[in-house]
């Protein structure tokens, strides 16, 4: 069966971001970029399936700038088979990529969709539940573990306070979390295989979506600067500093 | 402008996230609060109807409820999506898996996790795992929201009297179906519920050192956590991390022994209301966000700390 893996562009996840003085966004010029790494899980999760045996094809999909290209070789180079990129120097929101992802589910009829749950980004964790929307399908979101039999996707999921299994029909669409598995590292054989595997580039307007924004950003702060409190000489000192300071314990 | 609170509930009680989510509500308009489950769906709505603020509670009770499903749960809201301005939900595991779902369906980009409320239309929500606070106003007619509950303090649970009405099962397209929960079994509260969480770094070695901060987490009913370094050293199971790749917690109070302070660890905790760190390097980076550091090795301010704590 034929999967799907969408991937998106981020500030790498070690960057300190930085607020433009002007509240517009966060600096985004001369900084690291790499694969959102809940996507990263997301591919790694499709490959297993692969080497498994259960998912014959995987396709990478990523949405932005030229250079998500880069985003889609890594996926490649760990093991998804072809890339699509949707090329837009705007960036989309969850209901845009959705719809996007969409016109592309149609087309390729995957069984099985595997998202990151949340990009590091926006933090918005919506875009996985927007596209199951869409399509009508069942949603796995936050998994941990996947197994696939016959025309059922069992999803354990995270939830609140422990764990959850889900029996989802398919197709359907799973969202990684953190604990599905660890991700591998490319080799260079791979790396430089994946260079060769082929990248599809069209526009948000062959898959009829309008990129543009329902949200508009009227400006983007610095969360309040906590200040560097007190050094403590002792344990003795610090257990009563907490409970008659700070009277937290 | 009447706006809708997608309650989450367990066993006949509110999930606490939920009288945080009514709070955020009440900024916005009349409440009405959506409690849809079965069987224990009856003490849920009554226990709905007493949250100060609330002047009707909706009660959908089905088996397709049971278990808080997202596609099912999802139709009903959109069902009763016209007769509101807002719908809101908390920022749990069923509120993030619905309420965008919701949003699709409705054509809405949905706003998640805002942490103040400005006007009807615009919100503050963290972006960059709480590095950057965006402002944010919504075009669409309808808005889709998710409420970090660590930003709006909880309604009291008793207080108020709304009237309880209940309404149609929406329908379910069965394609998805609850296999089974497995709520963890410790007495330790969850990492993102706990009132303080305790964290180990590389500074702990090996996942056997772990195990001295048991009795003090023990001692102030503390969630363990941990910084990814040490998850990916292997010390500790991956849903120990707390930082931007993690779990984001805003305890009372946030101990983190032996962890360095890396961007992506104070990202997921620098929210909490007393941080103290505790180790032997003096210009590691978590200091310049304590409030209380002890410079110390942490090999014997554990066992001290285990005894002041029991001494009292």
């Amino acid at each position: 069966m034929k999967l799907l893996v969408p991937v998106k562009r981020v500030v790498d996840y070690n960057v300190k971001v930085r607020v433009k003085s002007d509240q517009t966004g966060v600096e985004l010029s001369g900084v690291k970029m790499a694969m959102n790494p809940f996507d990263e899980i997301a591919i790694e999760e499709a490959v297993r399936l692969k080497e498994k045996g259960v998912a014959t094809e995987i396709v990478a999909i990523s949405i932005g700038v030229t250079q998500c290209q880069e985003t889609i070789r890594t996926a490649l180079a760990m093991g998804a088979d072809r890339g699509i990129l949707v090329e837009t120097d705007v960036s989309p929101e969850p209901l845009a990529v959705a719809k996007m992802l969409k016109a592309i589910a149609d087309k390729e009829q995957p069984r099985l969709i595997i998202l990151g749950k949340q990009a590091i980004d926006d933090d918005m964790n919506a875009t996985g539940q927007m596209l199951a929307a869409l399509l009508g399908w069942a949603q796995g979101t936050f998994a941990s573990k996947i197994t696939i039999e016959g025309d059922t996707a069992t999803v354990t999921r995270e939830v609140d306070g422990g764990l959850e299994t889900v029996a989802l029909t398919l197709p359907a669409i799973v969202t990684a979390d953190l604990r599905l598995n660890e991700p591998r590292y490319a080799s260079l054989p791979n790396i430089m295989k994946a260079r060769k595997k082929p990248i599809e580039t069209i526009k948000p307007a062959d898959l009829g979506v309008d990129p543009a924004p329902r949200l508009t950003t009227l400006k983007v702060v610095e969360p309040p600067k906590r200040q560097a409190g007190k050094k403590v000489g002792s344990v003795a000192e610090l257990v009563d500093k907490l409970r008659n300071e700070a009277k937290v314990i | 402008m009447t706006v809708l609170v997608l309650i989450d509930h367990e066993n006949g009680k509110l999930k606490q996230p939920s009288r945080s989510a009514v709070a955020a509500a009440a900024k916005l308009g009349d409440v009405h609060a959506l409690v849809a489950g079965h069987e224990d769906v009856a003490a849920s709505a009554e226990a709905a109807a007493k949250l100060p603020g609330v002047t009707k509670v909706l009660k959908a009770d089905a088996a397709g409820y049971a278990h808080a499903l997202a596609e099912p749960l999802a139709a009903l809201l959109v069902k009763l999506a016209p007769g509101y301005t807002h719908l809101l939900g908390a920022s749990t595991a069923v509120g993030k898996n619905v309420m965008p779902r919701v949003a699709a369906l409705l054509d809405v980009q949905p706003i998640s996790d805002i942490s103040d409320v400005i006007d009807a239309d615009t919100f503050v929500r963290p972006i960059y795992a709480g590095n950057a606070l965006a402002t944010v106003k919504s075009a669409d007619s309808k808005k889709i929201i998710t409420v970090r509950a660590a930003s709006f303090d909880p309604v009291p649970a008793v207080g108020g009297s709304a009237t309880i009405e209940d309404v149609e099962d929406a329908g379910d397209t069965g394609v998805s179906r609850f296999i089974s929960a497995e709520l963890s079994k410790s007495e330790r509260p969850e990492l993102t519920a706990a009132r303080v969480v305790i964290s180990g770094g590389r500074g702990m070695q090996n996942g056997e050192n772990f195990h001295l901060i048991d009795p003090i987490a023990e001692k102030l009913g503390a969630a363990v956590g941990a910084s990814r370094a040490a998850v990916d050293a292997g010390f500790v199971p991956n849903d120990y991390q707390v930082g931007q790749t993690g779990k984001i917690v805003a305890p009372e109070l946030y101990v983190a022994i032996g962890i360095s302070g890396a961007i992506q660890h104070l990202a997921g905790m620098k929210d909490s209301k007393v941080i103290v760190a505790i180790n032997k390097d003096e210009d590691a980076p978590i200091f310049q966000v304590a409030d209380y550091g002890l410079v110390a090795d942490l090999f014997t301010a554990l066992p001290e700390l285990k005894a002041e704590l029991e001494r009292v």
